[in-house]
């Protein structure tokens, strides 16, 4: 293997505390090396005047399975006129708001992303999302099963039995080769088979007769139970709907008194999705209003929670999500066509295009409300970015969020432009922030933070020797001052170079190399239990539509590179 | 035409858009393409005269059989086109200002998208005249089509403004999901008509073979159409179909039968 | 002595069932019993074991003999028509793995193709109407477990989807359906007594073509608006009894097929039928779902979703994938003698297409992939047999509900036969150097 040293960049770093200084950074075998362990033959890449960080780390985002295929597939006019042909090494890619599987791999690669994890993967698709990730190209990438819905953890959970959840958990991750425990409106997406929905974390389920609440807390056990590399993932209940942050705090206040058990170096028990449609107030869309600050006043407070922000880009895009229920109630608000998935013992999705006009008083509002997360956020290796992509905008807009977070001037200048500035002023805190994200902030936020978070702190998310050379050059010069915000949005748009796992993969905006990546999962050990392999065998024989040696059938050729972090919960 | 394509041509660099401030050896350059391979506009056409600066100022005459031309007109924005023969697929699609006049026949999907402009039809349309394209919500927007002949099916799909005029008959399924515009028919038409229309005027003068059950009737209208003065019967529907209320009062969608 | 190999997958039609138990030899290399199939199903494991199964490429003389020749013949022969063509059409894909559709694509990218797959006789009308409504739906298992209201409009599961009834929708007793047959009520739709309208319940016999106008008429019945006396054929009174049996369910299912997808109004009978749908989940819980036919169809629209955007009649000439079924469908193009050269595999569009477009398959090079002889490898130059995905090698399939279910290997395919995917796989590298891309 080609053997690098990046030279005279200015390296943002937060694993080592590096804020900028002019460093090397040697690449080696696929690790990050120190200076002095490559050799003469090393090729040097200048980035002198550049900026220098880890690949960026996307914990949260829609890119692979069933739904995203969905939304792919029930929307040719988001791929009219706007495709991009085969060139070189990069195959056609196609789809503004829901790119396909090539694209998706490119994009991120282009932008100087490197690792990326589909935020629900629903298991009876399992085989789908593996399919889709396959053909994802260059970066590595894992999925969170979904299991706040799930039939076996409701029954479980109902009589307190955490130790019967957690082997339940770990069976299915290793029959999904899932990376995570994901919940997404808890209790609510089972109530939807039925048409109905839990909005608060005390509704409880129809026929299972469990709250939501009992449903996040347990789950948070069985989760510290097995010492799993992330948390609890949760999208809680009553997205979306004026007031709903007060079934956010409800949730967040689920997490007291819990405390990280794993030897991930992961210290939080919960990590709260999305949080931006997560934090409104008013009773109604004439009275909406941001209440970011009480959100996130809390979060600064508990150590032991995690978020991300799911900032809106003010595009027209595609809402996609597990909780059904919500896109129901957003296709009778706008009326655009909806699809729905309802899957046995499991969840359900739903799919609906929305536009975010800057025009729109609202959708201005929740433009201000994710800013407002990321910028009064006191820890930002606590606070990431993501756009929930594509709920709230494509991935793609990652540079102009940065942008926004890093330029006052550009803020204002969006805010003043918006039809209805003075009533989104008044409902929000935007206008009042001066506070301008540091590249270092950035760099904790969009890598060592989420690293830390999913448990791969000693992986990615860093440049200190021994990690994977995930590595990124930007065009960004840290100590020119920017003179047009639109800099920033150009820097971070096409990387200079991005190195994944130590070999060459883009250079100047070209795909160079499709690299081999890998699929990330985790495989946790238990003591055996018969009692929950007798269950599942029951529910196969007579509830499921398909037989377990099938839905347990994930053979290599749907994940060719497998990499599985081991996790032993058997004391 | 001088040299038909043995396939099919795509030729949406005619436009007055494409030939704007170019001479006519500029203009044989332009790029076609038959199935996968690529052209020069000059391999398949004679080429004489140059454009006007801009394309409002570009008047397009095109001669000869282009029964196997497609996407003739896409997205113009300005000027005049006028094609003598019969051209293929996407005749004027997704215009959106300036005139383009057919002489003879159009084939399926012209004018889609509309946004604007004029697009005259002497001899019949194909399907689709009109509709949005697959998945898109938002139809035809604006600007007028006239046909003098016939039309297909699927006319005016998820329209939402501007104005189509058939002297002729149609087919099936016009004016599907329509939010809005006004399609007027001289001829007749064998039913479907107006499914699923939240608003948006539809005029006909001659039968309708079977109506939708969700168009019910509501009175007798007296109207100036095209110049001239009527009695309609008129129904409002789709009563199976979403509706917004103005003022209190249920917006429906509107047809129009002349008695 | 036999051994038999259980949770075997039948790759015959769209339910994919996959409880099949078949029997083989001691040795493992010959298929003797099935259990559990339908008679089709069966019937496909079965029949791959006739004896006079052509078992080599061959290529059709001018004289409509046909002559043997080796697996690297016939690849060459593919990736020569398929790189010289300015239009070549790839169709068919609905009877093989997602693994050999992805391969084909490989290819079909590389020469600047149109690909397109059966549902642009089947179900492409349902996708293009997903397009434009949406589509409230479920999984089968969801049906099994809590369905009380069943509707098969326009399609005859008893005789198209053999099991799909005892499986899923009818008779199953699950966790919230705990009386079978008896937790539900049944509404078949169709122009026909068929063996599947003497199940129901109410048979609405309708009036042929007038599917979309029946169907809007139940929405105006929903909203308690006026109706014609008669619509499609039924008295409106009957409408009304029907919709109110729709909603008074607590969890209904609308099947459909080719009644409606490939009679006169196409997509709209499917948009308004998902209008039908959405609208009752005003008052309870409706889904809606596409009798799909070929095992992996739904396979081949996943793939070409994820890989280019769009589910079938995809046409890459430009480089980049565009769509619009009337200009990119292969019927379309056929008829109209827009492409010069056709491969077909894992479906049989000389049995299903207008003979106007199947003569154009015979007027240009042509390659017919199928371990069969059909009517398409009649007309075709080129004849490849190859191994049947399921059977003789496994690979994943799509259900009619999109649930993915990796197909069995069960038995070695004849000496020397390749897969789908492994022939693909000589062609592609075969492209690669024509096209200077090795």
């Amino acid at each position: 293997m080609t053997e690098y040293i990046i030279k005279n960049g200015h390296v943002f770093d937060p694993v080592q505390g590096i804020k900028g200084d002019e460093a090397d950074i040697a690449i080696k075998d696929g690790k990050i090396v120190k200076d002095s362990e490559v050799g003469k033959s090393a090729k040097v890449i200048d980035a002198k005047g550049k900026t220098v960080m880890a690949g960026a780390v996307e914990i949260h985002a829609h890119i692979a399975g069933p739904k995203v295929n969905l939304g792919r597939i029930y929307r040719p006019e988001d791929k009219l006129f706007t495709s991009t042909p085969t060139k070189g090494l990069e195959r056609t890619g196609s789809g503004n708001s829901i790119p396909s599987t090539f694209k998706t791999g490119y994009e991120y690669a282009k932008m100087g992303y490197t690792t990326a994890f589909e935020a629900a993967m629903p298991p009876l698709f399992s085989r789908h999302v593996h399919e889709e990730m396959r053909d994802t190209p260059i970066i590595d990438e894992g999925a969170y099963p979904v299991f706040g819905n799930n039939w076996f953890v409701m029954e479980y959970l109902k009589n307190k039995e955490i130790e019967n959840t957690a082997a339940y958990c770990a069976w299915l991750l290793r029959a999904t080769k899932g990376y995570a425990i994901k919940v997404v409106n808890p209790g609510g997406t089972e109530a939807w088979a039925w048409g109905l929905n839990c909005l608060s974390i005390h509704d409880p389920v129809p026929y299972f007769d469990i709250t939501p609440a009992e449903i996040i807390k347990g789950l948070i056990e069985a989760n510290e139970f097995l010492g799993l590399p992330h948390s609890m993932h949760i999208h809680p209940n009553n997205l979306g709907n004026p007031g709903c942050y007060e079934t956010t705090l409800d949730t967040l206040k689920l997490a007291e008194g819990y405390k990280a058990k794993n030897k991930f170096g992961r210290e939080q028990v919960m990590h709260l999705t999305h949080t931006q449609f997560h934090s409104y107030g008013g009773e109604n869309w004439g009275n909406f209003e941001s209440k970011s600050k009480e959100v996130i006043d809390y979060v600064n407070k508990h150590k032991n929670i995690t978020i991300d922000t799911g900032n809106v880009t003010l595009d027209e895009t595609t809402t996609m999500t597990a909780d059904g229920p919500f896109e129901h109630h957003l296709t009778g608000l706008n009326h655009l066509k909806w699809a729905n998935v309802d899957v046995e013992l499991e969840t359900a999705a739903g799919v609906v295009p929305y536009i975010y006009s800057p025009d729109i008083k609202v959708c201005a509002i929740q433009w201000s409300i994710g800013l407002e997360l990321a910028l009064m956020a006191k820890d930002p290796m606590r606070c990431f970015i993501t756009t929930d992509h594509p709920n709230a905008g494509p991935f793609t807009r990652y540079p102009r969020i940065i942008k926004w977070l890093m330029s006052a001037k550009a803020r204002e200048a969006r805010i003043n432009s918006f039809k209805n500035s003075d009533k989104v002023v008044s409902a929000t805190h935007i206008a009042g922030i001066d506070k301008e994200l540091s590249l270092y902030e950035l760099a904790q936020m969009t890598r060592a933070g989420p690293a830390k978070s999913l448990g791969l702190s000693g992986r990615v998310g860093g440049l200190k020797p021994g990690m994977d050379a995930d590595v990124v050059v930007y065009n960004f010069n840290p100590d020119i001052p920017v003179t047009d915000p639109e800099q920033i949005e150009t820097a971070f748009s096409r990387a200079a170079y991005t190195f994944k796992s130590g070999v060459e993969v883009v250079v100047n905006g070209d795909v160079v190399n499709n690299g081999n990546k890998r699929t990330l999962w985790v495989d946790a050990k238990v003591k055996d239990n018969p009692l929950v392999m007798r269950d599942i065998k029951e529910k196969f024989l007579k509830y499921y539509s398909m037989t377990q040696s099938n839905y347990e059938s994930l053979g290599h050729h749907f994940v060719p590179n497998p990499f599985a972090i081991e996790v032993d919960a058997t004391q | 035409m001088k040299n038909p394509p043995a396939l099919y041509l795509e030729a949406d660099t005619i436009s007055p858009d494409w030939f704007a401030g170019k001479t006519a050896a500029q203009i044989a350059e332009l790029p076609v393409y038959e199935g996968n391979t690529p052209g020069k506009l000059g391999d398949y056409f004679e080429i004489t005269g140059n454009a006007g600066p801009t394309a409002t100022d570009t008047k397009i005459v095109v001669k000869g059989d282009v029964k196997k031309i497609k996407y003739l007109g896409m997205k113009m924005s300005a000027g005049e086109l006028l094609v003598e023969g019969s051209p293929d697929q996407y005749a004027g699609a997704w215009m959106s200002g300036g005139t383009m006049l057919v002489k003879g026949d159009v084939d399926a999907f012209a004018g889609i998208g509309m946004k604007g402009g004029e697009l005259t039809i002497e001899g019949n349309a194909g399907n689709y005249l009109g509709a949005a394209y697959r998945g898109d919500w938002r139809g035809m927007a604006g600007g007028k089509i006239f046909v003098k002949g016939n039309a297909g099916s699927d006319v005016g799909m998820y329209m939402n403004g501007g104005e189509i005029v058939i002297n002729g008959n149609v087919d099936v399924h016009l004016a599907t999901h329509a939010e809005g515009g006004k399609i007027v028919i001289k001829g007749n038409s064998p039913g479907k008509m107006g499914g699923q229309m939240v608003e948006g005027d539809v005029v006909i003068f001659g039968t309708i073979d079977v109506m939708m059950p969700g168009f019910k009737y509501a009175d007798d209208v007296e109207l100036e159409v095209d110049g001239s003065k009527g009695l309609f019967t008129h129904y409002i529907g789709d009563t199976g179909e979403r509706h917004k209320k103005k003022k209190g009062q249920i917006v429906y969608g509107n047809l129009y039968q002349k008695i | 002595m036999s051994k038999i190999v259980t949770d075997v997958i039948c790759p015959f039609c769209g339910t994919l069932c996959d409880d099949l138990e078949v029997e083989v030899t001691d040795d493992g290399k010959k298929i003797t019993d099935v259990y559990n199939a339908c008679a089709i199903g069966a019937e496909k494991f079965l029949h791959s074991q006739a004896k006079d199964r052509i078992t080599r490429p061959r290529f059709q003389q001018p004289d409509g003999t046909w002559k043997d020749a080796t697996y690297d013949e016939a690849a060459e022969y593919t990736a020569q028509i398929l790189a010289k063509a300015k239009k070549p059409l790839m169709y068919g894909w609905s009877s093989t793995s997602c693994e050999a559709q992805s391969m084909g694509h490989e290819i079909a990218e590389l020469t600047r193709a149109c690909v397109d797959n059966t549902a642009a006789v089947c179900h492409g009308t349902s996708l293009i109407a997903i397009q434009d409504i949406g589509l409230p739906s479920c999984t089968l298992g969801e049906v099994k477990n809590r369905a009380d209201r069943i509707i098969f409009w326009g399609c005859n599961p008893a005789h198209a989807h053999p099991r799909h009834m005892s499986r899923y929708s009818i008779f199953p007793r699950g966790f919230f359906t705990v009386k079978g047959q008896m937790s539900r009520k049944l509404i078949v739709v169709d122009p026909r007594v068929t063996d599947t309208a003497k199940l129901a319940d109410v048979h609405l016999q309708i009036e042929q073509g007038r599917d979309y106008e029946l169907l809007n008429a139940f929405r105006v019945a929903f909203k308690n608006e006026w109706l014609p006396d008669m619509v499609a054929g039924i008295p409106k009174e009957k409408i009304r009894e029907a919709a109110d049996m729709m909603k008074s369910g607590r969890f209904g299912i609308i099947f459909f097929g080719m009644g409606v997808t490939q009679t006169i109004s196409k997509n709209h009978n499917i948009d308004e039928a998902i209008a039908v749908t959405k609208d009752l989940n005003e008052y309870t819980k409706f889904s809606i779902m596409p009798m799909r036919g070929h095992y992996n169809v739904t396979g081949s629209g996943e793939v070409l979703g994820w890989q280019f955007g769009y589910p079938y009649s995809v046409d890459l000439t430009r480089g980049f994938p565009r769509y619009n079924p009337g200009d990119t469908s292969s019927i379309d193009l056929l008829n109209r003698g827009e492409v010069d050269a056709v491969f077909v595999i894992g479906s049989d569009p000389g049995a299903h297409f207008p003979i106007s477009a199947v003569k154009q398959i015979a007027r240009v090079p042509s390659v017919c992939i199928d371990p069969h002889i059909t009517p398409t490898s009649g007309v075709s130059k080129l004849h490849v047999p190859v191994a049947f995905v399921g059977v003789e090698t496994d690979g994943s399939a799509y259900r009619m509900d999109n649930v993915p279910i990796d197909c069995r290997k069960v038995v070695d395919p004849p000496e020397g036969m390749l897969t789908d995917e492994e022939f693909l796989t000589k062609v592609r590298d075969r492209v690669k150097q024509l096209k200077g891309r090795a």
